[in-house]
């Protein structure tokens, strides 16, 4: 029973990529290409760049994709239903402590030690996505020439206008994409 | 607000969109959702879009789903985070299911890759915004353990690759036991200073 396998690796998935993203890929790895063989290796690199191009997590995405692959749209909806179920079932559970007990002192205390650690794993993500809009293959390297001078200019704009206007960051990723857009047709780069 | 299907419809379309535009992994949710809940519509307040982000941190799951969840079940019960989770996961199920049946055109087409490199650029800058306001914020309540946890936990996490399981345990831990340590302080401060004088 196809349906069942799917739904089962999926739902083993969601429930175990704690920490998100890349933290899932090494799981995702095990259960579809090691596991049941549903992808080559060659589609499981295909599938994590199209999830770097297409919005989503790559949970997500690589479930819909194996799902289609495996067993068509059924399959996508049946694999995508598993891999969200362990985070509804899991989140709606601690939603629910959350906001019973977020005005005891204890949860406060607890609270307090975890802002500024989610503060700075935000600022570790955002800084390794800029080396790699910055820097071909996301290493620094000292020459000039090196840096792409285009991610960079929309960077520095897109900073301006978010601090300065407060512009909604759906129009800044937008116009970022328009802009990377017409520097390639422009000027090839 | 009342629980009524226009609430519902609202939860379902605004999550849709910031799902819709969650490239490049997904914290990038945390400036999107910001945007719309804390600045434009004050559904929630500051802290609570943190809070909101370290239990969606502790879950297992996707971030941008744990997200979605909280804000559903904050506005909407379990049907609100029932339907702010099919609204996130709508969007990568409709795209991939396109893309899927010719995908290797997709992944090598040159303007495809310009507008990725370009959105990149965009993503970090949004990401950048939103890690000033909220370290600003952290930083405000003039706390150093805050700031040294800040620090250190960026230290751990983007030079050690720590585990954010870790992270989280430990955070939790010194925020638990710093707050109590601070509470048992003050009210033993409080009895010495009124001289151990009975309650009227």
């Amino acid at each position: 029973m196809i349906y069942l396998q799917l739904f089962w690796s999926m739902f083993q998935i969601g429930l175990f990529s704690i920490g998100g993203g890349y933290v899932a890929l090494p799981l995702i790895h095990h259960q579809i290409v090691e596991l049941h063989g549903w992808l080559t290796v060659t589609e499981f690199a295909d599938i994590i760049t199209i999830a770097e191009m297409t919005p989503g997590p790559i949970a997500i995405n690589a479930a819909t994709f194996v799902g289609i692959r495996v067993a068509g749209i059924p399959g996508a909806l049946v694999s995508t239903l598993a891999c969200v179920l362990p985070s509804c079932i899991i989140v709606l559970l601690l939603a629910k402590i959350y906001y019973k007990y977020r005005n005891l002192n204890a949860m406060q205390y607890i609270l307090s030690g975890l802002r500024p650690a989610v503060v700075a794993m935000i600022a570790s993500a955002g800084l390794g996505i800029m080396l790699l809009a910055f820097f071909a293959g996301g290493t620094i390297s000292l020459s000039v020439g090196s840096v792409n001078l285009v991610a960079l200019a929309i960077f520095v704009t897109g900073l301006f206008v978010l601090r300065k206007w407060k512009l909604n960051p759906l129009y800044v990723m937008g116009g970022a994409g328009m802009i990377g857009l017409a520097a390639y047709v422009l000027w090839g780069v | 607000m009342k629980r009524d299907g226009s609430l519902y419809l609202k939860l379902f379309l605004y999550t849709f969109v910031l799902s819709a535009f969650t490239f490049g992994g997904g914290y990038v949710i945390v400036p999107l959702m910001r945007k719309r809940f804390v600045e434009d519509l004050h559904w929630i307040d500051e802290q609570e879009m943190l809070d909101l982000i370290s239990v969606s941190q502790s879950s297992p799951g996707p971030i941008a789903v744990n997200a979605s969840l909280m804000i559903g079940y904050h506005m909407g019960g379990i049907p609100g985070a029932l339907i702010t989770a099919f609204g996130t996961v709508l969007p990568p199920l409709l795209i991939i299911s396109v893309i899927s049946f010719f995908y290797q055109q997709f992944r090598d087409n040159a303007y495809v890759s310009a507008v990725m490199r370009g959105m990149q650029a965009g993503v970090a800058a949004v990401i950048c915004n939103v890690v000033l306001d909220m370290g600003n914020m952290v930083l405000k309540g003039k706390s150093l353990l805050s700031a040294f946890l800040m620090l250190s936990v960026f230290i751990a996490v983007y030079f050690f690759k720590v585990n954010v399981i870790w992270v989280i345990l430990i955070c939790a831990l010194i925020g638990l036991l710093s707050g109590t340590i601070r509470s048992r302080r003050a009210l033993h401060k409080g009895r010495t200073e009124s001289g151990g004088a009975e309650k009227p």
